[in-house]
């Protein structure tokens, strides 16, 4: 894992394509997150309301648990990884090996529209992160 | 892994605190949080814990000023030292920048520190990452124990089981009174920085 150097454009890029697609769709926030747990983009009308640094930290360690528990079961991963709460929801989103989209949500928005706009968004961010 | 937000001028190292169970880990970060400036420090994040031992990680956020213009932000971890939470702790070390290995005196637990210890090498070269190679070091634990009648391990024989390929700074320190506790973190984030900031923010200037 070798350090990750964030330049302006990288970010703009980032946030451009994250505002563009879940923020349009009427998410709360969004957290581009990699798999030390850094913030690499934090997007949304709530995103700077939030703890996002703890928030990054414990969605990196969720998602590699769960990574975990799927080989324990022999699966290579779970495609899935939401919590449904009372007001708010949470949709894990892991892009390529290192990166993981974090989307928080209300029930206004569905899951349905999320996980597609975070399929949609994979290779894109894949792409500015990997030029 | 680094993370240098050139945009926010901003450098992010993660730096772990490894060690045995009960070596006195999450003690270190809970008297930083409880000493530290709220300016300087974050929220202390500590999750689900059985009685007094970690089960996943604790987390505690650092502002240390700046270097070359460039905020340094660290995070603080620290890893279940129990011998079963072997995954646990390879998720926890994944992006690590700088390592503090924090060691039991007791004699009792001789063993145990030197099999965390390799287990440390082990789960690092995982990763692709060389212990020997990586910012380090150490610090022996609980050094008030050593005037009670517990039997405790001296520094040369600590030194001795640890610190024989390393050879990085050791410091003595008590945890539960903060002795030596800012000791280890300022060597520590000295080396973790320094490393970061050769490879990425001084490179290209001239001595």
């Amino acid at each position: 894992m070798a350090d990750l150097v964030l330049t302006a454009e990288i970010q703009n890029k980032a946030n451009e394509l994250i505002e563009n697609s879940l923020v349009k769709a009427g998410v709360a926030t969004v957290l581009l997150i990699d798999g030390a747990g850094n913030v690499l983009a934090n997007c949304g009308a709530r995103g700077a309301e939030i703890d996002a640094i703890s928030l990054a930290a414990l969605a990196a360690a969720s998602r590699g648990a769960t990574a975990q528990i799927a080989k324990l079961i022999g699966e290579e991963d779970f495609s899935l990884l939401f919590h449904k709460g009372k007001n708010g929801n949470i949709h894990f989103g892991r892009l390529g090996s290192d990166l993981i989209l974090v989307t928080i949500f209300t029930d206004e928005v569905s899951l349905g529209l999320v996980r597609c706009r975070v399929a949609e968004l994979t290779q894109p961010i894949l792409d500015i992160f990997e030029a | 892994m680094a993370l240098i937000d050139l945009n926010k001028k901003e450098v992010h190292c993660k730096i772990v605190y490894y060690g045995p169970g009960r070596c006195g880990k999450t003690t270190n970060l809970l008297h930083i949080y409880a000493t530290m400036n709220e300016q300087h420090r974050g929220k202390m994040l500590t999750i689900d814990t059985k009685g007094d031992r970690t089960l996943f990680f604790d987390l505690l956020p650092l502002n240390l000023g700046k270097i070359s213009g460039f905020d340094i932000r660290i995070q603080l971890y620290t890893v279940p030292g129990q011998v079963m939470y072997e995954a646990t702790r390879k998720l926890v070390l994944k992006g690590v920048d700088g390592l503090v290995f924090v060691a039991d005196p007791l004699r009792v637990r001789q063993a145990r520190n030197i099999e965390s210890l390799e287990g440390l090498r082990q789960n690092l070269l995982e990763m692709h990452l060389n212990l020997d190679a990586m910012p380090v070091v150490l610090q022996y634990n609980k050094r008030d124990l050593v005037d009670t009648p517990i039997p405790t391990l001296t520094v040369a024989e600590l030194d001795q089981d640890l610190n024989q390929t390393l050879k990085v700074p050791t410091f003595e320190a008590v945890a539960t009174t903060g002795l030596g506790v800012f000791e280890t973190l300022k060597e520590i984030s000295k080396r973790t920085v320094t490393n970061v900031a050769n490879k990425h923010l001084l490179s290209g200037r001239k001595p």
